[in-house]
């Protein structure tokens, strides 16, 4: 027999424990208890420790005298008078300074080896790649002791320092370069280099509007050249010149006066820079074989000459490609600035890491201040290419 | 013979040609060897230049070089009077006596002479492992993966550490160093990270929010810092964290910094591979009524993997030559023992150092370039697969 009613609609029922949320919910839980359950061991034990050892602990430190050297400060520092805090800040800036020159040089390094790995000379583009394939498959940190063991520190001593031009002295103790001294009137140099820089950035705005709107191309370049390089170099003249150098003079022990490369901050930047520059090259020559030869071949049947067409058509869409992963080298190369500890120089991880570290027995908080540090400039640079990414995405319908 | 011109072109003269006449052969200066110089040295002015300067740059460095490495090179003597210009009266180039002296030390550290053929018989194992791995058509692989991921760790520590209760003295891993620390870090290093990275890379893609955000934090954060403040973390933090009778040794903490920081690397890398498995195969998995641990197990890891491996490669030359940096936090690598070698008052002289460094360079040059050749030859071989 069968009749024309359905059956009776039951509702799916699943055993509470086979449900997805009951499950999710149930992971998530257990997960949380234990991340919670390690993080509370592990504090405790932290504080039952540093107890023991008598190790203070919070931030009391940071306004205490640091009393030790640092061999390089940008800002006035002294071993009686200054702070551990004082100190790290004094740490920050050395590492800011060799990173940012750093990625200068590893910049325009890495540029022309990626271009030249694609050169057209057979020889050319088989040495970079060859310096590619060198340069990156050696450990960054062999390198720097390369540099600074085995090259800086193996030039002559004080007494048979190299000496260029009577001015100019390079020994294993260092560099030593002429220090301009500024007289009266040069402060209207800087003010017209300010100038410069606010000129040629509203020329550049005013340039764009009109081409824009009208066309009309404006010789942008040039002008800004004039603009900053150009404008404080008249003021110069026209104030008389009140600048002159002061070169270090030589005695028996050691060199006075000038300005001083120490060599630890040499063979760091040197080896940054060619370490960094090699993996550049890579994202450049990446970034250039992405833009597809039909786009080259439609610019020339377009009439377009070479140099416009790198220019308008090869360099704008090649550098969509290559500056992410530009910008994550520049990360590295900050990041591998810290291996500094490794020969010496006063950067944030030899000085606070370091030697603040070693005084004061506070693990956790200057651990805990030096990643801050780095995880901080990684934030704000990965937000700033977020913000970039945004801008130059594909419009894509 | 008088003919008006129109009955020219059609009856007597033949303007097309009926048969090619052979072709000429091209001038000689746009073949051959001469032809190749041309078109790739000698296009340009400026290629012209270009192509002067490096071989003016050659011509200087490549003499040295040979000079400093063969030439010159000391290759016998018993201390460091071999290798004085001072004593020998003539230009020293590499002191390799210092190195053949040393190399014991350079390959197991301090550890102790008896034992050394325990980790002779570590390096074979592991090689063994690496070549079944990487032999794409050895057989048994799966085997192999067993052998690799489970056999070895296990045999390694009780070879390495040693076990009294089978008669293998132990040796404290203070005395481990050389090749052998370096080595060591970088496998234990490449063998955990994928796992944990594989696990971090589902949790930042999972659906559930406490486990995409634990993940997620664990990633930035690792990949925020520099190694260097994580081996510190892991060398002076981690001590604090543990009760005392758990204290992990030196070299312990190291591994554990090490593991941290390339599992975060490894992590993204097997994300991106994730993400490269298109949609239908996960909703395919699903649509025939697979769990969630069955679909990442049979359909997406073996795919999102497959892809990923040149990067994965990658990730470990990376590691690898990261495991450097344990020499700042006291142990003794493979680049540590040559830091203390070079400058033992027995063999100091102005050409020491060079000649160790470069020793070093070799070494970590036959590693990575090795990986990164199999890198790329992985990526021909998976675009070979793709191609139709």
């Amino acid at each position: 027999m069968w009749t024309d009613k359905p059956a009776p609609a039951r509702p799916a029922r699943v055993a509470f424990y086979n449900d997805p949320r009951v499950r999710s919910f149930a992971y998530q839980f257990v997960l949380c208890a234990a991340v919670a359950l390690v993080v509370y061991g592990a504090v405790s034990n932290a504080i039952d420790h540093l107890h023991r050892a008598h190790i203070a602990s919070g931030f009391g430190f940071w306004d205490q005298t640091a009393g030790f050297d640092i061999s390089q400060t940008l800002i006035s520092y002294s071993s009686q008078a200054s702070t551990y805090g004082r100190a790290f800040w004094v740490g920050l800036l050395n590492t800011l300074l060799v990173a940012s020159l750093g990625i200068v040089f590893a910049t325009v390094l890495g540029f022309v080896i990626g271009i030249s790995r694609l050169s057209k000379n057979w020889l050319l583009s088989k040495v970079a790649g060859g310096y590619v394939e060198t340069i990156r498959n050696l450990p960054l940190l062999l390198q720097l002791l390369f540099w600074y063991n085995a090259v800086l520190k193996a030039l002559p001593d004080i007494r048979d320092s190299i000496v260029f031009d009577g001015s100019i002295f390079l020994n294993n103790r260092g560099l030593y370069l002429p220090k301009p001294i500024t007289g009266a009137g040069f402060g209207w140099v800087e003010v017209a280099f300010l100038v410069g820089i606010v000129g040629a950035v509203a020329f550049g705005f005013w340039a764009r509007k009109r081409q824009e709107s009208t066309g009309r191309q404006a010789p942008v370049f040039l002008v800004s050249l004039a603009l900053v390089i150009g404008l404080p170099l008249a003021v110069l003249a026209l104030a008389g010149v009140p600048i002159h150098f002061e070169p270090p003079q030589a005695g028996r022990f050691n060199i006075r006066g000038g300005i001083e490369v120490l060599p630890e901050f040499a063979a760091l930047l040197f080896g940054l820079s060619i370490y960094t520059a090699a993996f550049i090259a890579e994202v450049v020559r990446a970034g250039i074989l992405a833009v597809s030869p039909g786009q080259v071949e439609a610019a020339y049947s377009l009439g377009l000459r070479p140099r416009p067409t790198l220019r308008l058509i090869v360099v704008p869409q090649a550098m969509r490609v290559i500056i992410p992963p530009l910008t994550n080298q520049y990360l590295n190369l900050t990041k591998n600035s810290s291996l500094a500890v490794a020969i010496g120089y006063p950067d944030l991880v030899q000085v606070f890491t370091g030697t603040v570290l070693n005084q004061t027995g506070q693990a956790v908080e200057v651990v805990a201040i030096t990643m801050l540090v780095y995880l901080t400039i990684s934030l704000l640079t990965s937000l700033a290419m977020n913000f970039y990414n945004r801008r130059m995405a594909l419009v894509e319908r | 013979m008088t003919q008006s011109e129109g009955d020219l072109a059609v009856t007597e003269l033949h303007f097309v040609r009926r048969y090619s006449i052979p072709a000429q052969r091209p001038p000689a200066k746009m073949t051959g060897a001469f032809g190749w110089l041309r078109d790739n040295l000698l296009s340009s002015p400026f290629n012209i230049a270009l192509t002067l300067a490096i071989v003016l740059l050659a011509v200087w460095a490549v003499p040295e070089i040979v000079k400093f490495l063969f030439i010159d090179a000391v290759w016998t003597g018993s201390d460091r009077d071999a290798c004085l210009e001072s004593v020998q009266h003539r230009e020293i180039g590499a002191c390799w006596p210092f190195v053949w002296e040393r190399l014991p030390y350079f390959i197991y550290g301090s550890y102790p002479i008896p034992e050394r053929w325990r980790v002779d018989v570590f390096f074979a194992m592991l090689a063994i492992g690496v070549v079944w791995l990487l032999w794409l058509n050895a057989p048994r692989r799966d085997l192999g993966a067993f052998y690799f991921f489970v056999v070895v760790p296990i045999a390694s520590y009780v070879l390495l550490h040693g076990f009294a209760a089978i008669g293998l003295p132990v040796v404290d891993t203070v005395l481990w160093g050389g090749v052998l620390v370096t080595i060591v870090l970088s496998a234990v290093g490449i063998v955990v990270s994928l796992p944990i990275g594989v696990v971090l890379a589902l949790g930042r893609r999972s659906r559930m929010p406490a486990v995409r955000l634990l993940s997620t934090t664990f990633i930035e954060f690792v990949r925020g810092v520099p190694l260097i403040t994580v081996l510190f973390m892991a060398s002076v933090m981690l001590p604090l964290f543990v009760p005392e009778r758990f204290e992990p040794d030196k070299l312990l903490r190291a591994l554990i910094g090490i593991a941290l920081f390339a599992s975060a690397y490894m992590a993204e890398v097997v994300r991106a591979g994730l993400q490269a498995i298109p949609k239908g195969q996960y909703e395919g998995a699903m649509a025939v009524g697979l769990t969630y641990s069955q679909m990442m197990r049979l359909i997406v890891l073996p795919q999102a993997l497959k892809i990923t491996i040149p990067n994965i490669v990658n990730t470990y030359i990376g590691l690898f030559k990261d495991t450097t940096l344990v020499l700042i936090v006291g142990i003794f690598d493979l680049l540590r023992t040559i830091e203390v070698a070079r400058i033992d008052p027995k063999w100091a002289t102005p050409v020491t150092s060079t000649t160790g460094y470069v020793v070093a360079a070799i070494f970590y040059l036959i590693f990575c370039y090795g990986m990164s050749r199999y890198a790329r030859a992985m990526e021909a071989r998976l675009a070979k697969g793709d191609k139709r």
